[in-house]
Parts: C-alpha cells; sequence; structure tokens
C-alpha cells in the first residue's frame, strides 16, 4: 500500500512535469513560457527529491538541488533578466499556430505511450508509467524548440527536453551518474548560453530573433 | 423509502445554498479586490425584489422568449438534483449519469441561447453565437472527462463513481489528475467566470451570457440568475463528488452521517467558491480568439487522461 | 598509504597518462599568458599524448568499472591521439599567422588551446569510457568544447553556425541520454542497480538476456542521437557550417576525429544490440541512414561555393559509407569500414590543413577566388591535389582500397544495395575532381589584398609536414599493409560482428 502511494505520487509529480510542458507551449508570452518553466523545474525537483526519497538515495537529493537551484530558479530569473535588457520582443513567435501545436503534442503523447507500451508489456507499471511520461516530456521538449522561432524560447525548450531527460533518469531505479548527468547539461547550457550566444549575438544583431540569422544561409556564390 | 426523503432534502438543499454561494464568492472577490462588497446574502435580497418587480417583455418577443427562463431553470435544477451532494443515497440516483447531466445542461445551454436571438437584437445574437462557440469545445471536453472517469470506475454514474473512489481501490491516478484539470477549466467555461466571461460586465466588446440575458427583466430575470447560481454550485458539487468524495454518507448512514456529509459539502463548497474567487481575482480575462485555445486545452488534457489509463494498471 | 598506493597504480596505468595529460594541459594553458609559448606546449602536450596512447599496444590494463582498453579502442586512440598532434603542430602555423593579421586577440588564443586540449581530452575519455554513461558525459562536453571553439571567430556566421550545432547537436546527446537511460533500464534486471548495469565489458556479456524490445527501442534513440553526431543524414544540418565556420585546425578535428568518436559510440552500441538474438538487426536502419547520407552529400558538393563547406559535405559523404558498411557487417565489409575510418580521418584532417594555408593565402573561402594552387605554391599545392583525389576515391590511396573493399562486399552480399552505393561515390567523385581542377590548375590569380600568409619560412614547413606525412601514410596504406595491422583490423572486425 506505501510502495503503491509512492509510485503514484511519483506519477503525479511525473504528470505535474508534463503538464507544465504543455503549458509552455500553450503560452504566448515570453514571461509566462519562463515562468511555466519555473514551474516544470520546480516540480523536476519534487520528482527528484521523491525519488531519492524513495529509493534511499541520497546523490538524487544534490540532482534535485541543481533542478531547483540553477534551473527553477537562476535560468529564469537570468532569462528574465536577458529578455529585458535587451529588450526583446515579448511576444512568443510561432511557427505553428498554439492550437495545432497543442494537438500535436498530444499525438506526441500518444505517439511516446504506443511506442513504450509494447516495449515494457512485461516491465512493472512503474516503469511504463515514468518512462511514457518522461518520453513525452522529451517529445513535447523537442516540438517547443521546433516551431517557437526565437533563441530564448529555444533554449527553453532545450531545457524543457533536458528535464524529461532527468526524469527518466531519476525514475530508472539505482541508475548511477545521474548527477554527473545533470551537472554536465547545467554547465552546457550556462556555458552555451550565457557564457557566449546572448552577448555575441546582442554585440552582431541587437537582437535575439534568428529569424535575422536565417537570412545567411551558408553559401555565398 | 429514505432515498426519496433525502432526495427532497437535496432538492430543497441546492436551491437554497446556491444564492450563498454566489454571494459569496463575489463577496470575497470584493474583498480581495480591497472593496467592502455586498454581504453574502445579498442574492437572497434580490430574488425577492426581482420577484417584486412587473416583467417587460419586447414586442418581438415570442413565446420562446417566455418559455426559456422556466425550461432554463429547470433542466440546471434537475441536473443539481441528480448529482450526489451529502449522501449518494438518493432517489434519482440510479436514474441519471454523466452523460445525462451534459445533455442537461445542454438544454439550458439551448434555451437560452435561443432566447438571446428571439428578441431579435445584436447583443443577444451574440452572446449566443459566442455561448455556442463555447459550449461546442467545452463540451465534447466535459465528455472526455465523462469517458476517463468511467474508464475508471467502470461506470457513468455519479453515485457509483462515489462507491469506486471511496471503496479505496483508487490510488492517486494521473488519469484523474488530468481529468480534475480539464473539469476545472471545463467548469469555468460552462458557469461564464473568468478568464471565459465575466458574470459581472456588461461591456459589449466581452460578455457572453449577460449579453444573451440583457432583455430579461423581472420573475424571468429572477428565473435566470438562479439557474445560472444552481448551475455553479452544481459544478462544484460534482468536483465534490467524482474527485474529492470523502464524508459523504453511504446508503444505510444514519443520520449522524448524514450530518457529517452535510457539514463536509459545506465545507467543501465553502473551499471551491474562496478558490474560485481567488482565481478570478489573479487571473485577467482572455480575448475571445484564445477560447479555442483554452477549451481545446481542456478537450486535449481529457484525451490524454483517457489516453494515461491505458499506461497505468487501471483499464 | 592509500594514496601512494592508488598514485602506484595511477601510474601504471597508461590510461589515466593519456587522460592526465591533456586535462592538466587544458587547465594549465587557460591561465598561461602569451600565445606563442601556448601554441608550442599544446604541440608538446599533444605529442606526449600520442607517446602515452602507444604505450597501450605495449601493456594493456585490466579493464575498471570506468575505463577499458580493448581491441578496438585502442586503435582509435592511437588514432585520435596521433591526429591531435599533427593538428597541433598545424594548429601552431596557423595560430601565428592568424594572430599576425590580429584575426583574434590572445585571451582568445588563450582560450583557443585551453579548449583544444579538453576536446582531446572529452575525445579520449569517450573512447576508452567503460561506462556507457561516462562515455555520453564525455561525448557531451565534446559537444560543448567544439560549439565554444566554432564560435570564436565572433563574426555572424560563426554564431549562426555555433547556435545551430549547439541546438542540432544538444537534441542529439540529448536523445542519446535517452537511449542510453533506456539500455541501463534492460539491464538492471539482469544486472542490477549501480554501476554494473552501465560496465561495456560486463553488459556485453549478458546482453543476450536483455529485453529485447527495449533494447530495439534504446537503439532506435542511439542511432538518432550519436548520428547527429555522426552527421548522418537527415540530422546533418549542423556539420557544414560548423566545419566552415570555425578555426581550420577544429575542422580538422571535427571531421577526423569527433564524427570518429560519435561513431564509436554507435558502434559500441550496435554489438550491444547484435549480442541479444531476439532484437531488430541494427544493419538496415544504418545502411538506409549512410546512404541517404551518400546521396545527399553527393549532390550537395556540386553546389558548393566555400571550399570548407565543400569538404564538409564530404565528410558527411564518407561518414556515409562508413555507416554503410558497418551496416552491411561481416568480416570484409567491417575491415573496410575500419580502414575508411582511419584513411578518412587521416585524409580529410590533411586537407583541411592544406585548405587552412590555402585561405589564408588567398584571403577568401570561395573556391571561385582559389585558383593556380599548383603554380604559386608548388608544395603546399601538390598536396593538396593528392589529398583531395584520394578522397576522391582514387587508386592507389588507401581511401580507394576501403571503398573498393566496402563496394565489393556490398556486392557479394546484397548486390541491388551495391549499385546506389556506387552511383553515389562516382557522384562525389565527379564533384571533388571538377572543384579541384579548378583550384589547382590554371595561372594564379593577382595578389589578395586580404591575403595574410607567405612570408614565414617556417611556418609554412610546419603546416606542410603534417599534410605530406598524412598523405604519405594513406599512400602507403593503398599500397601496402603492414600484416600485423592487417591482422588486428580482422580482429577488430570480428569482434564488431
Amino acid at each position: 500500500m506505501l510502495q503503491q502511494f509512492s509510485y503514484d505520487l511519483a506519477h503525479l509529480i511525473g504528470a505535474t512535469v508534463l503538464m507544465a510542458g504543455f503549458g509552455m507551449l500553450y503560452q504566448r508570452r515570453l514571461f509566462a513560457v519562463l515562468n511555466t518553466f519555473a514551474f516544470q523545474a520546480l516540480a523536476l525537483a519534487a520528482a527528484a527529491a521523491w525519488q531519492a526519497h524513495v529509493q534511499n538515495a541520497p546523490h538524487l537529493y544534490a540532482t534535485a538541488a541543481i533542478a531547483l537551484i540553477f534551473k527553477a530558479i537562476a535560468v529564469p530569473i537570468a532569462l528574465h533578466w536577458l529578455v529585458e535588457r535587451l529588450g526583446i520582443h515579448r511576444t512568443v513567435e510561432t511557427a505553428l499556430s498554439i492550437g495545432w501545436t497543442m494537438i500535436v503534442g498530444v499525438a506526441l503523447v500518444a505517439l511516446a505511450i504506443m511506442l513504450v507500451l509494447p516495449v515494457t508489456a512485461k516491465a512493472a507499471a512503474l516503469t511504463r508509467e515514468s518512462l511514457s511520461i518522461a518520453m513525452s516530456v522529451v517529445l513535447l521538449g523537442m516540438l517547443m524548440m521546433i516551431t517557437r522561432r526565437n533563441a530564448v524560447t529555444q533554449v527553453v525548450g532545450f531545457m524543457a527536453l533536458e528535464n524529461g531527460l532527468i526524469l527518466a533518469a531519476v525514475s530508472a531505479k539505482g541508475m548511477p551518474l545521474v548527477v554527473e548527468i545533470s551537472i554536465a547539461f547545467s554547465v552546457l547550457v550556462a556555458m552555451t548560453v550565457f557564457g557566449i550566444f546572448f552577448f555575441r549575438i546582442r554585440e552582431r544583431f541587437d537582437s535575439l530573433d534568428l529569424h535575422f540569422l536565417e537570412t545567411y544561409r551558408g553559401d555565398r556564390q | 423509502m429514505t432515498a426519496v426523503v433525502w432526495q427532497i432534502v437535496q432538492i430543497v438543499l441546492v436551491l437554497a445554498t446556491a444564492p450563498l454561494v454566489t454571494g459569496w464568492v463575489r463577496w470575497v472577490k470584493a474583498r480581495l479586490n480591497g472593496r467592502r462588497g455586498a454581504p453574502p446574502w445579498q442574492p437572497y435580497r434580490d430574488f425577492y425584489r426581482l420577484l417584486q418587480k412587473e416583467a417587460v417583455v419586447a414586442h418581438s418577443a415570442s413565446w420562446i422568449f417566455r418559455a426559456a427562463p422556466y425550461i432554463t431553470f429547470a433542466s440546471v435544477w434537475l441536473a443539481a438534483c441528480i448529482v450526489p451532494t451529502f449522501t449518494t443515497n438518493i432517489f434519482l440516483a440510479p436514474a441519471a449519469d454523466l452523460i445525462a447531466l451534459v445533455a442537461l445542461l445542454a438544454i439550458g445551454r439551448f434555451w437560452t441561447a435561443l432566447a438571446g436571438m428571439d428578441v431579435g437584437t445584436a447583443f443577444g445574437g451574440l452572446g449566443a453565437s459566442r455561448e455556442m462557440m463555447i459550449a461546442s469545445l467545452a463540451e465534447p471536453a466535459m465528455l472526455m472527462v465523462t469517458f476517463s472517469l468511467s474508464l475508471v470506475a467502470g461506470t457513468t454514474q455519479p453515485a457509483q463513481i462515489v462507491v469506486f473512489v471511496l471503496g479505496g481501490n483508487v490510488g492517486i491516478e494521473v488519469s484523474l489528475g488530468l481529468a480534475l484539470a480539464a473539469m476545472l477549466m471545463v467548469a469555468i467555461a460552462e458557469n461564464g467566470r473568468i478568464p471565459i466571461d465575466n458574470p459581472a460586465t456588461h461591456l459589449e466588446l466581452t460578455m457572453v451570457h449577460e449579453a444573451m440575458v440583457l432583455e430579461y427583466s423581472g420573475r424571468h430575470l429572477a428565473m435566470i440568475e438562479a439557474a445560472q447560481m444552481v448551475r455553479l454550485t452544481l459544478f462544484m458539487a460534482l468536483i465534490a463528488c467524482l474527485f474529492a468524495p470523502w464524508g459523504m454518507a453511504m446508503p444505510g448512514a444514519g443520520l449522524p452521517g448524514i450530518l457529517v456529509g452535510m457539514a463536509a459539502f459545506a465545507a467543501k463548497l465553502f473551499i471551491l467558491a474562496t478558490a474560485l474567487a481567488w482565481f478570478e481575482t489573479v487571473i485577467a480575462k482572455m480575448r475571445v480568439f484564445r477560447y479555442s485555445d483554452f477549451l481545446g486545452g481542456a478537450l486535449l488534457l481529457g484525451l490524454l487522461a483517457t489516453i494515461f489509463l491505458y499506461v497505468s494498471e487501471a483499464v | 598509504m592509500s594514496v601512494t598506493a592508488a598514485m602506484q597504480a595511477g601510474a601504471a596505468n597508461p590510461i589515466l597518462w593519456i587522460l592526465a595529460i591533456p586535462l592538466g594541459a587544458a587547465g594549465f594553458l587557460a591561465v598561461l599568458p602569451g600565445w606563442r609559448l601556448a601554441t608550442w606546449l599544446n604541440v608538446a602536450v599533444s605529442g606526449a599524448t600520442f607517446l602515452s596512447s602507444l604505450v597501450l599496444f605495449q601493456h594493456r590494463p585490466e579493464p575498471t568499472r570506468l575505463l577499458f582498453i580493448d581491441d578496438f579502442n585502442v586503435y582509435l586512440v592511437a588514432l585520435t591521439a596521433f591526429v591531435g598532434f599533427t593538428t597541433s603542430i598545424f594548429s601552431a602555423a596557423y595560430i601565428s599567422r592568424e594572430s599576425r593579421a590580429k584575426h583574434l586577440s590572445d585571451m582568445h588564443l588563450r582560450f583557443y588551446h585551453a579548449m583544444y586540449q579538453a576536446f582531446l581530452f572529452t575525445m579520449l575519455l569517450a573512447l576508452v569510457a567503460n561506462n556507457i554513461g561516462v562515455m555520453w558525459v564525455a561525448i557531451e562536453a565534446a559537444t560543448l568544447t567544439t560549439v565554444l571553439m566554432v564560435s570564436l571567430y565572433r563574426t555572424r556566421e560563426a554564431i549562426e553556425a555555433a547556435w545551430k550545432y549547439f541546438i542540432l547537436c544538444s537534441v542529439g546527446i540529448g536523445l542519446a541520454l535517452f537511449g542510453t537511460t533506456l539500455v541501463y533500464l534492460a539491464a538492471q534486471p539482469v544486472m542490477g542497480d549501480g554501476a554494473d548495469a552501465m560496465a561495456w565489458t560486463l553488459l556485453i556479456t549478458k546482453a543476450a538476456g536483455f529485453h529485447p524490445d527495449l533494447l530495439n527501442l534504446a537503439f532506435v534513440f542511439l542511432l538518432v542521437g550519436y548520428g547527429t553526431k555522426v552527421g548522418l543524414a537527415p540530422l546533418h544540418a549542423w556539420l557544414p557550417d560548423a566545419h566552415a565556420e570555425g578555426p581550420t585546425p577544429i575542422s580538422a578535428v571535427l571531421s577526423g576525429l569527433l564524427l570518429n568518436v560519435a561513431l564509436y559510440a554507435l558502434l559500441r552500441f550496435k554489438m550491444l544490440i547484435s549480442t541479444n538474438p531476439e532484437t531488430l538487426a541494427p544493419g538496415p536502419l544504418m545502411i538506409m541512414m549512410g546512404l541517404s547520407s551518400l546521396f545527399l552529400s553527393g549532390f550537395m558538393l556540386y553546389r558548393r561555393g566555400d571550399i570548407k563547406r565543400l569538404f564538409a559535405y564530404s565528410s558527411i559523404e564518407h561518414m556515409g559509407v562508413i555507416t554503410f558498411a558497418f551496416g552491411l557487417g561481416g568480416a570484409v565489409a567491417n575491415f573496410a569500414g575500419l580502414m575508411h575510418m582511419t584513411m578518412h580521418s587521416l585524409t580529410k584532417s590533411a586537407i583541411f590543413f592544406a585548405v587552412g594555408i590555402i585561405t589564408q593565402n588567398a584571403g577568401t573561402k570561395r573556391i571561385a577566388d582559389i585558383r593556380g594552387l599548383t603554380a604559386s605554391h608548388p608544395v603546399l599545392g601538390w598536396g593538396f591535389v593528392i589529398a583531395v583525389l584520394a578522397i576522391a576515391g582514387l587508386p592507389p590511396m588507401g581511401v580507394f582500397m576501403s571503398e573498393f573493399l566496402v563496394v565489393t562486399s556490398a556486392f557479394s552480399k546484397q548486390p541491388l544495395l551495391a549499385l546506389p552505393l556506387v552511383v553515389g561515390l562516382l557522384l562525389a567523385f565527379g564533384a571533388l575532381v571538377s572543384r579541384l581542377q579548378g583550384m589547382a590548375f590554371g595561372p594564379p590569380p593577382p595578389p589578395n589584398r586580404r591575403a595574410h600568409g607567405g612570408g614565414n619560412w617556417l611556418g609554412t614547413m610546419m603546416a606542410t609536414v603534417p599534410l605530406w606525412l598524412h598523405m604519405s601514410l594513406v599512400v602507403i596504406a593503398g599500397l601496402w599493409l603492414p600484416a600485423p595491422l592487417v591482422a588486428w583490423f580482422e580482429a577488430v572486425a570480428k569482434l564488431l560482428g
């Protein structure tokens, strides 16, 4: 009974992460996207902490702490600051309308489930449910990266994708290196995004809209 | 026999509490906005006043206009009677299920919209068309929620679902969480609350429900308002019954059980009404063009709830 | 006591040396002022790494939980360290010219050298990692270092290229991580919780008992994920930009080494999947992606106007051929794939050495503006001609040998597949040769104002020596492969199944 409860709660937190993923697709304003992302990271931190408690794996608390401090607090604040400071257009620019994005999102969730179900037919419901949720979060992150044309939303989409990966990793019982993996991701995002791109793009274009970048198509004949 | 008694009690109860619930929401909202606000029992006074007044009817109005308030009120009231509130032991419980509930609410909505168009004013038509747009999105979402619940519980009867949930065989299901979220969104849309509609506005660009009933006065308006209030209470009761049935008296429970059930129901209404007031205060009204996104979201949540049932072991 | 024991163990384990030298150097170079010293130190450190990698042939350490060496990766470690070493020599020449032209500040150069060593470290770590998680972290770190280096010039194009690279490859490695997690989930019921279920040496012995469906799903994610890094079509979009806009030494190591490392990761997982009899055959998927890469790049080669981009597409083509070979499987095809990996690595980095000097001399990357190389710079020009002919697949060079082997084994195994393969190879051949003609022969253009090469005799020699060294190895390999090398390639080919 207690075990059942711990599974259920884990899945509920996972579903919250997934819902936040849909929430990000639903938003039209950049700040709302950032806030939703912060909420997703918070839910991820809760999921990691809960897994740390259930699996009796203290190192997962470190993953939870990274998710909480870096993703739920530092990154959203820094992106807020950047958006304000650089005067980026505050509306999310969509390549596909929000309604359609949501429909595609649900289709992706169904796809994730269809992929996972036969694979885990013999596995416990635990794996089945967490795996399908994690894969859905990953696919939604990819969808966001594809359908939102702006450097900030692309980064947020990538981090949402990464949230799904971390969710999968913490749900896999006893998986080693989870902390290292989440650190590696954080360093990648931090270094690339903040160390280089925002400042350089600012320097060069006065805009973070990647649309301007696309005028350059590589080959100059 | 007791079932008949409790059924009658419930019929009276929903009608009696509905104005109080609405009044309470208005009062809390006023407080959160920094106003003093009318006391929670103000709606009772309003009813008394409206019933005293003469009903003025437009020259162009047909019998539909006159009949609509009564039909709407009757259908919503009947719907409110079949949702278990404090006990599952009510006479009409076996006769009606969630799909019937959706249909009853649709009848009420249909007649209101018809009446809105009947007078032939611009506002009535505008309100009716918007109402129908909302309904066309909200109803499938509501049915989706119904499907996922009935897949979990194996029945579409609210009373049976309560028995199932209280039976303890169901843990914290992801599907139920999703269905709850979808249900809340549908409830907001069906009751014309912010962010879909603002019940307090008479601004032509934004109103939906108010636009349809602009021509009513006197006892007709009282009926329409009563229907609106009962509908709000009904949705709160439905959410409480499906997702948090704890405290509800089962068949065979004596008077103490019934009293506990009533206390629990009052507490649930209190929490939901306060939460609604808070939510309406912090959120801004949505543009009409975004309704489809919002309700589409509810529909998709309902769909996800159904999909996830196949992942967990509930099915 | 335990510290000394650990140090003794460390001293005895050459793998640790191979990793510690570049890592320490990266830290040191990050704080070392003055780029002149840094370029030489970079060469010296890369040389030391190469020498210690040779020790592995003599003394192979026991596998630990995290690091291991077997027949397959020892050869890639040596190749990586070797190309890393020769590229560092070229880089010294390249950087001194760039610095004279004031393209890069001291700060950037310090960063460049530190990142170069960090990049070598991550690739070597990915190769020797015995843990699929560590391998993933290493490849992710390799992405990070190269993204930073691609954006080094801070031009509009460089930033777009780096951004595209970051976005695409991050998604790629993200999916690879999901695949890695799935492999762990497949292994966990058999191997139990913890690090055992991620160790290669243990996984490969027990893989037959894993859940086959989970492994299939995992392989799809890994193929798409690491396939992005290999540059397989249709996930190749980052590759031409990243090669074209970064510093040329980085283009050389990207093409010559990083693609190999990503492919190595993929092959390891292929071995794992093939051990399980109930899984899907990974071959057809790889053949499909290989062929599509080959065709796509074959056609794209014709329309290129930028010299670095041209050879970036050629890298996609060759990665396609190699993936095709491994997808085909069997002793001959695997042998051919391994040999092609080596030959491509040597030839392509040699081409980029030449291209680096050529673009510096000409002051442009436009193919149309580069003419008459054999007349204006004979040593460089002829080296370039040989290298391009080699990569195009002309006999008697090593690339021809390996391509020939791929084609013959395709004919013997799947004759229908051999036809598109040959057509694709001919397409690429035609494109490269037609481009080469204009660049290598004819009258040289008048001196360009933007050119910033020339002069320094030592610099030019340092740039051309690695080029000729690589090309002589490729030619020798085409004419005569030493018997021990053949035996060893065969052993690895058998390992790959």
